[in-house]
């Protein structure tokens, strides 16, 4: 920490700050929470929500759809082929507004953090940037997949879904308990790392040139951001389909 | 801090992310060497080898991510400082 703060010091530009670990924070109650995180966040569901009012504002069902609703549903088109290429046409349908959106939120996190320039805006303590770059976020998201896959699980199948622990030999049950818990682990670390480490790698640069240079980084970034939100929604499909889905209907 | 738990926790940070790295760049290189040869083989595939490498490719990265997240910890919110 120290040594960032020392780096900082030099630094004239403010675009070009580091600040891990150092929030801007909200008491309420006994509760200590981020606040920047909460602003972003707030950002990001109000530009979902817009963009879905524009898109259901004139209907247009005899025509061919134009403008953004014809963009709406191209994204909502790929959305459930990615549904159904992980969870099968027969299951999918009920997991496609949980999975969308957290493809959604995910994406368009990802993307202001990389497209708004939040550093801009000054608020205390701390600056703004992608919610997905702080671990409770990434971690209430897994954790939402965690119970939606257990959910789904026991929906399907009542208790028999405990099954699937001593399928197809009881000798993997310690594995299959302690896949639970790496399953959350595994898709938290990786979102926020990836969100994280972009940050880091286009500041350190911004740091260092100021100019031009940082642009291929970026736009990796974006590239990555969007990777990331379709592998998260990926697994968290996947993770779905293997809770549904018992030992024997696989192998058929 | 310590000055020695400072550079021991600089020094660990460091070989996290490289150690970090040297695995998943064997396994990168593997599936993009397959993945070239399968598209030599049969460039009409070219689409969907280059979706599902892309998507391998993330999950090779988010190995070195997590020794990139040992790292940050170490570096930023040092338990034993």
């Amino acid at each position: 920490m120290e040594m960032i703060n020392a780096l900082n010091v030099l630094n004239s530009f403010s675009l070009a700050e580091i600040e891990v670990g150092n929030h801007f924070y909200w008491e309420i109650g006994n509760l200590k929470i981020h606040g920047q995180v909460f602003l972003t966040s707030w950002f990001v569901i109000a530009i979902l929500i817009l963009a879905s009012l524009a898109a259901i504002r004139n209907v247009q069902i005899q025509k061919a759809p134009s403008g953004i609703q014809n963009f709406m549903e191209f994204v909502l088109e790929s959305l459930r082929d990615l549904a159904r290429a992980q969870l099968g046409e027969k299951e999918y349908r009920p997991w496609l507004p949980f999975i969308g959106t957290l493809f959604l939120f995910i994406f368009v996190s990802n993307w202001s953090g990389a497209l708004i320039p939040w550093k801009i805006i000054e608020i205390p303590n701390s600056e703004l940037a992608a919610p997905t770059n702080d671990i409770n976020t990434t971690v209430a998201l897994a954790l939402l997949t965690s119970i939606a896959y257990f959910y789904a699980g026991f929906s399907k199948k009542g208790l028999g879904y405990f099954a699937n622990y001593i399928e197809p030999i009881p000798i993997l049950l310690p594995i299959k308990i302690l896949e639970d818990f790496t399953k959350p682990l595994s898709l938290s670390f990786r979102l926020f790392g990836n969100i994280l480490a972009d940050e880091l790698v286009v500041a350190v640069l911004v740091f260092l040139v100021p100019l031009f240079v940082p642009l291929p980084l970026m736009a990796l970034g974006l590239f990555t951001s969007a990777i990331q939100a379709l592998v998260f929604a990926t697994l968290a499909g996947a993770y779905i389909h293997e809770a549904i889905e018992g030992y024997d209907e696989e192998h058929e | 801090m310590d000055t020695i738990v400072a550079s021991a926790s600089v020094i660990a940070a460091a070989l996290a992310v490289g150690l970090a790295a040297i695995g998943p760049g064997i396994g990168q290189g593997n599936a993009s060497g397959q993945a070239v040869a399968g598209i030599a083989r049969q460039p009409e595939a070219e689409g969907k080898i280059r979706g599902t490498l892309l998507l391998t490719l993330a999950f090779m990265e988010s190995l070195t991510i997590y020794g990139l997240v040992i790292s940050l910890v170490l570096l930023f919110a040092n338990p034993f400082s």
